[in-house]
């Protein structure tokens, strides 16, 4: 039985020579507005996909890309091989920036950077035998002189990746395969060439949990066998864990941890982290521990909450975590959610519409008229019913001045990665200069 | 001990193919009382996903049931289609897989329950439709000021949630969950596990938990029923199953997990049969580290041992297994070529 690789201890990994270096990434989508708007010249939100990553890639090692949907991961896996174009920043490799490269100029360091996806039933063409979907990238890159070559190098390499004998596979197509054999053959493709980065995107989660661990175990073998750097993108912490030298936590386009495996995975350091190894199911009936899970889902990726991502589903968020009008509307929704449907008609006449409140705005006016002093003291009663309620260390001060009641919230400070002993991590409670005394 | 909500008894359901009939659930019985989750977990194609539709008698054209699914002392499979078509809804609800596509966009949240409460409960008024409508998602942690909302405009956890509380509003004393997080991201599948705990201790729904991550039956069953090629191959109290598998395909699934306890890789070789020439004997035989002359000799027969019941001949009867039967298996060894 395989047991996992010995974890190179910080010192060692930090001696290894950097095989790419991330600065200041950036990958932002323009989406359309209306017709109208476009007319106008307005509208468009941009999504940031990936926001600001800076990443060091060392030769040899297993990087985590950890994270949820919409967290920028894949996003961040496709820029890294110029798949997706980068907004801004650079991706110095081999004494080139990938970011200014175009697509011709790209490929033919494709040769040495190459990619798994996820689904291994899609990655490959149906009418395409295996021998002839092997050799594609040789052809592609004009590394072969004739198609009996090619048949050769793919019967190589499909050995290489446990498909023995090559014979019963080579002219086989895609639909004649299992799922694990599938993902095989599409590692065998990614091999051909002699990469030395490859980027593996959730490729084994569409794997039954037999198969799993084989193709794990595969790609640990070829990493010490040709001398490859893994970026493993995945939402699966246990696979992480098990497979990774280091993992970057993402979270809504940013980097919101980075350190060694062993040291996250045993001492996590942001909130998000800390919520997301107590979601994991764990099979062992006797290792169940009670949740607390932080409340609510990933934000919209084209309002993107002021400060902190996370601060709305934190349950540590303090003052500076960047408090807006958008979280009060999210507290009288939970309070009504809780509450019931007699509170809620009866506050939501009195509160009026919410549904304006967009985007960051670092003060709520609500124009009441002569119910003021009923809104104030909602406002006061809802405090009081949910002290515990982070969101009240973000308010300010709640005014009431001529038929309008207006919450002001502290101003929020954005998050930046600082050193936590090994551990980068983005959060204010690591902060000496803002975390509570 | 109360009475069974659900009783099912050598349940069969047959795909007619080509090459002939794909035997996908081939004589399952087990029980479900009220208030108690029984997951069900195996992998792609033993028939888990056959075996949930076949219960609600939600099966395609061309497959056939056989069996006996005791509901209210009736044979669902025997019944009427008109009688099961009554049923479903206000006695047996079911979960999608995912629920992106099985709400419609065009309608808002509300007219779905309007839907549904006029079609099954056709008394209710407009302002107790709502009434209901707002309780049930509330329970599921819906603002009731999303009651008129687009299904659009929610996340893919909380449409989720609305597909819960649909199934729920009519109050099913039993509930088909068909990998009902699968598509969804880690913290919300943990919401949702922790939703429909809260649901069987206020509801006293009778879940069926289809699922193939162990991690979850363990969090969220009281029972589980782990399924091999249209078999129950090992059924019985969720903690005792996970400590102790008695049945060896279970015990490999265990090890073949990865957890974040995982400090080593392990797998099962080879892959799950053809279920249209299913191995004789015990289907696990050609896969199985304890196999044993008796093996693809026999099908093996329910065994009780403590608390759970296992079809392995490692439990005999000891009557049944011949003199030499008890000796290893001699067979060929099984290389990646006919893995999964």
């Amino acid at each position: 039985m395989p047991t996992k690789p010995e974890p190179s201890t910080a010192v060692e990994s930090d001696a290894r020579p950097t095989l790419m270096d991330i600065r200041d990434l950036r990958v932002h989508y323009e989406l359309r507005g209306s017709a109208l708007a476009r007319l106008l010249g307005g509208g468009g939100a941009t999504v940031k996909a990936v926001d600001g990553v800076n990443l060091a890639l060392r030769r040899g090692e297993v990087l985590g890309l950890v994270g949820e949907s919409g967290s920028g991961k894949t996003t961040l896996g496709r820029a890294l091989l110029g798949l997706v174009p980068a907004t801004a920043g650079h991706i110095t490799y081999g004494g080139q920036d990938l970011a200014e490269l175009n697509q011709r100029q790209l490929r033919p360091m494709r040769r040495r950077l190459q990619m798994v996806f996820q689904d291994p039933h899609a990655a490959l063409n149906p009418s395409m035998d295996i021998s002839t979907a092997v050799a594609h990238p040789l052809r592609i890159h004009g590394l072969v002189g004739s198609r009996a070559e090619g048949r050769a190098r793919a019967a190589e390499a499909i050995e290489r990746v446990g498909l023995v004998p090559a014979e019963q596979f080579l002219d086989k197509l895609p639909v004649e395969l299992s799922g694990g054999q599938k993902q095989r053959a599409v590692i065998a493709r990614a091999i051909i060439c002699g990469p030395e980065l490859l980027v593996a995107d959730e490729p084994i989660s569409m794997l039954d949990m037999s198969v799993r661990a084989k193709i794990l175990e595969l790609m640990l073998e070829l990493r010490a066998d040709l001398d490859l750097t893994y970026v493993y993108i995945t939402h699966d912490l246990a696979t992480a864990k098990f497979f990774c030298d280091r993992v970057a936590i993402m979270y809504m386009g940013r980097i919101v941890e980075i350190g060694p495996t062993d040291e996250i995975f045993a001492d996590p350091k942001h909130p998000y982290t800390q919520a997301l190894l107590r979601a994991v199911p764990d099979p062992d009936p006797e290792r169940q521990v009670p949740r607390d899970l932080p409340r609510g889902e990933i934000a919209d990726a084209a309002a993107p909450p002021h400060g902190c991502s996370f601060h709305p589903r934190c349950p540590y968020a303090f003052e500076p975590c960047g408090w807006e009008a958008r979280d009060l509307r999210a507290m009288f929704e939970r309070r009504w959610t809780e509450l019931g449907e007699e509170v809620w008609e009866r506050e939501s006449a009195l509160v009026g519409e919410l549904d304006e409140i967009e985007g960051y705005q670092e003060q709520v006016r609500l124009k009441v008229g002569d119910r003021a002093p009923e809104l104030v003291s909602l406002l006061d009663e809802a405090r009081a019913h949910d002290p515990d309620e982070p969101l009240w260390r973000g308010v300010e001060s709640i005014d009431s001045d001529d038929g309008t009641v207006t919450v002001r919230f502290r101003a929020g400070v954005d998050p930046a990665l600082g050193p936590a002993g090994n551990i980068d991590v983005a959060c204010h409670l690591h902060n000496p200069e803002l975390r509570p005394k | 001990m109360t009475a069974s909500v659900l009783s099912v008894r050598d349940l069969r359901v047959w795909y007619g193919t080509e090459r002939g009939p794909v035997r996908a659930v081939d004589g399952v019985s087990f029980d479900l009382r009220p208030g108690e989750t029984l997951g069900l977990v195996g992998e792609s194609g033993c028939g888990k996903s056959t075996l949930g539709r076949g219960v609600l008698g939600l099966l395609p054209r061309g497959a056939k049931l056989d069996g006996e699914v005791g509901y209210q002392g009736r044979n669902l499979v025997t019944a009427t289609p008109r009688e099961v078509q009554l049923l479903r809804g206000p006695d047996l609800g079911l979960i999608f897989q995912e629920p992106l596509t099985r709400l419609n966009p065009l309608l808002r949240v509300s007219e779905h329950f309007e839907e549904t409460l006029r079609t099954h409960e056709p008394g209710l008024s407009k302002e107790q439709i709502q009434h209901r409508g707002i309780e049930v998602l509330r329970a599921m942690g819906i603002p009731p000021t999303r009651y008129r909302a687009y299904p659009h405009e929610f996340s893919g956890g909380m449409r989720q949630r609305i597909m819960i509380a649909l199934a729920l509003v009519l109050r099913p004393s039993f509930v088909v969950a068909d990998e009902p997080t699968t598509a969804l991201d880690v913290l919300v599948e943990a919401q949702i596990i922790s939703i429909l705990g809260d649901l069987r201790r206020n509801f006293d729904t009778a879940l069926l938990f289809i699922t193939h991550n162990l991690g979850i039956v363990a969090e969220a069953c009281d029972r589980v029923a782990v399924m091999y090629a249209g078999r129950i191959v090992e059924q019985g109290p969720v903690t005792e199953v996970f400590a102790r598998p008695q049945h060896p395909y279970t015990r490999e699934l265990l090890r073949s997990t990865i957890s974040l306890a995982t400090t080593g890789l392990h797998y099962i070789p080879g892959a799950p049969p053809d279920l249209v020439e299913p191995p004789s004997g015990c289907r696990f035989h050609p896969r199985c580290p304890s196999a044993m002359r008796v093996c693809p000799e026999r099908f093996p027969e329910p065994v009780v041992v403590g608390p759970q019941t296992v079809e392995c001949w490692l439990h005999g009867p000891d009557g049944l297994i011949p003199a030499d039967g008890r000796d290893p298996l001699v067979r060929e060894e099984i290389t990646v070529a006919d893995e999964a």
